[in-house]
């Protein structure tokens, strides 16, 4: 497959007159590179920067949604971090291997200028070469391209990776939307610490030493004022006690308060952490995959407690007519899966709006500047930015609480719908 | 369409659920729930739930403590007007006591007095009836002895006369 690929030439992409030029060392040839998109280890061209500038147009939407991405470097301003990797494949079994063996390229957001087993670190994410007659181990890569590809009738965008003169198909890591969202299942699952999973790591242990070490000065001395940490934490707690479980759940509420305050707080956290500037903005809680397992853990706590009184407004609605129940119970089937389904949408959608705002914000600077040629448009668009930046950080902080608290709301009130004890079924028998 | 355009054309990963972050979502959701949960959060609830029923407690306490000091004073009050009636009764029937003793004095003193002048009125009745009788022996010797010395020079040598004054003198004599 790659070799095929590489006949066509790696810059089909641009006008017809450039497809026929020869094959040749990309290094040497400031057009080709110009079409690569993460040209890499090519310093010697660093006077032609400016000329092929102008030909790499800033793209917002391409920085947002990078940002927002996750992926196997951790980056810091222009530094990355490496993360470790542990991928699989059918045929070649488990690959554990730090993601600085990719020799990452600190200035193009973290492209590798190698491949490691026939992976390769493609903008910071892992992807695979598919061709199997690539070589195993190290091998040095030149670039990464993007390039449209025709699969069963349909143009598709693909990556490619260059690498001894030839372009070799890259795939990406496994995803469970079915093709929903351009995703799918492809030959190899990628498991690794990558920088949500990283955060994510960080902050729920950092959270979790904070509660563990003020449960045990609670137990140090019982009764008294709250010290410490107990003082920020003590009065959310009792807020979540109080304003959710109790009203929503009942009487049984002190069986969920685990469930509710991990919901809370992990969230909670984790939608801070994302606000941090400069610090990777690991967009955790922005990740459909994170707020999919905290809905489908509620959905599975939800229908596991349903009391009969539960099912049987579900499938059989007591005291309406029967021709009418036979609307309405598809609808309520319907309803347990539309739960967690707006569950995780919502908080999904809530933080990366919030995370795609900000980086746009501060895009306006280099869209303005047109990426360095015009400074004077940048230091003005700046001012505009920055104000409306930190205006929208101002209100992501305030969205950070407010998703936390509507997660664990709607938690409570799904519990509390489910274990409710209806006595009014018994008022329509009679 | 519009949304799925844009993610067929530009990457954008965070709507794809990856395997990966599945996985390590699940684990560490999954450890914080049922660890952190168990380990934290449970004692903690529990500690403030005591820590409330403790301060309720101690509330209701006070209360009820609060009521009976309002019951105690009440009695107290209650004690201080009785005493003060009884000081008042006291007083009252010492007041009277003393009345009735002063009367009681002063009536002993009246029949005293009266007893007294009664006793003196008999003794002056008695001195005056001795003086009486004294002056009447006064009198009595003085006549005598007028009569005496007149008889005397008219019976200086009668004898009979003598020997009838001589009886007479035995007289007063045995008298």
């Amino acid at each position: 497959m790659g070799k095929t690929f590489a006949q066509e030439g790696y810059n089909s992409h641009s006008t017809p007159t450039e497809t026929s030029k020869p094959l040749s060392s990309p290094d040497q040839d400031t057009e080709n590179q110009s079409l690569i998109n993460d040209h890499s280890h090519n310093d010697s061209h660093s006077e032609q920067a400016h000329e092929t500038h102008s030909e790499h147009e800033f793209k917002a939407d391409e920085t947002a949604f990078h940002h927002i991405s996750d992926l196997n470097v951790y980056n810091i301003g222009p530094w990355n971090f490496p993360l470790p990797c542990i991928l699989y494949a059918k045929d070649q079994g488990w690959s554990i291997f730090s993601s600085s063996n990719f020799d990452i390229d600190d200035h193009h957001h973290g492209s590798g200028n190698k491949a490691v087993d026939r992976y390769a670190l493609n903008k910071g994410r892992v992807m695979r070469i598919i061709d199997s007659s690539f070589p195993m181990g190290e091998v040095s890569v030149e670039g990464f391209k993007l390039e449209e590809k025709e699969v069963e009738g349909k143009k598709k965008e693909t990556n490619f990776v260059i690498a001894n003169g030839q372009k070799y198909e890259l795939e990406k890591s496994s995803t469970i939307d079915g093709g929903l969202f351009g995703g799918g299942i492809t030959t190899f699952f990628d498991f690794s610490i990558t920088k949500n999973v990283f955060g994510m790591i960080l902050v729920i242990g950092l959270i979790s030493w904070l509660f563990l070490g003020m449960a045990r000065s609670y137990k140090r001395n019982p009764g008294s004022a709250p010290l410490g940490s107990q003082k920020l934490f003590e009065p959310i707690i009792l807020f979540i006690q109080d304003e959710v479980a109790k009203p929503f759940i009942g009487v049984k509420y002190e069986r969920y308060m685990p469930l509710l305050l991990s919901i809370f707080f992990f969230i909670l956290s984790l939608n801070l952490f994302g606000q941090i500037p400069f610090f990777g903005g690991a967009n955790v809680t922005g990740n459909l995959a994170v707020t999919l397992v905290l809905a489908v853990i509620v959905f599975i706590v939800v229908n596991l407690n349903g009391n009969k009184h539960y099912w049987e407004h579900i499938l059989w609605m007591p005291g309406i007519p029967a021709w009418v129940k036979t609307l309405i119970t598809p609808i309520e089937i319907l309803g347990i899966f539309i739960k967690p389904v707006t569950l995780t949408l919502r908080l999904f959608a809530n933080i990366i709006a919030g995370h795609i705002v900000i980086i746009i914000f501060i895009s306006l600077i280099f869209i303005f500047g047109k990426a360095g040629a015009e400074p004077g448009a940048a230091y003005g668009a700046s001012v505009a930015s920055v104000l409306l930046a930190l205006f929208i950080s101002s209100i992501e902080l305030l969205v950070a609480f407010i998703q936390a608290y509507v997660f664990t709301l709607l938690t409570a009130s799904y519990i509390g719908a489910a274990i409710e004890e209806h006595h009014h079924t018994e008022a329509d028998h009679h | 369409m519009s949304l799925l355009y844009i993610v067929s054309w530009v990457e954008f990963s965070p709507i794809k659920p990856e395997v990966g972050l599945l996985f390590w979502s699940t684990v560490v959701f999954a450890i914080f729930w049922l660890i952190i949960g168990k380990l934290a959060f449970k004692p903690i609830i529990r500690a403030l739930n005591d820590r409330s029923n403790t301060i309720q407690d101690s509330l209701d306490a006070a209360k009820i403590a609060k009521e009976e000091m309002k019951n105690l004073r009440s009695e107290n009050d209650r004690i201080m007007a009785e005493a003060r009636e009884e000081k008042m009764r006291i007083i009252k029937e010492a007041k009277d006591a003393a009345n009735l003793i002063v009367s009681d004095a002063k009536d002993r003193a009246k029949e005293e007095a009266q007893r007294i002048t009664i006793n003196a009125k008999n003794e002056i009745e008695n001195a005056k009836m001795a003086a009486l009788v004294d002056v009447k022996n006064q009198l009595g010797a003085m006549a005598t002895d007028i009569a005496e010395k007149i008889i005397r020079k008219n019976l200086s040598n009668d004898t009979s006369h003598q020997e009838y004054v001589k009886k007479l003198v035995d007289e007063v004599k045995m008298n």
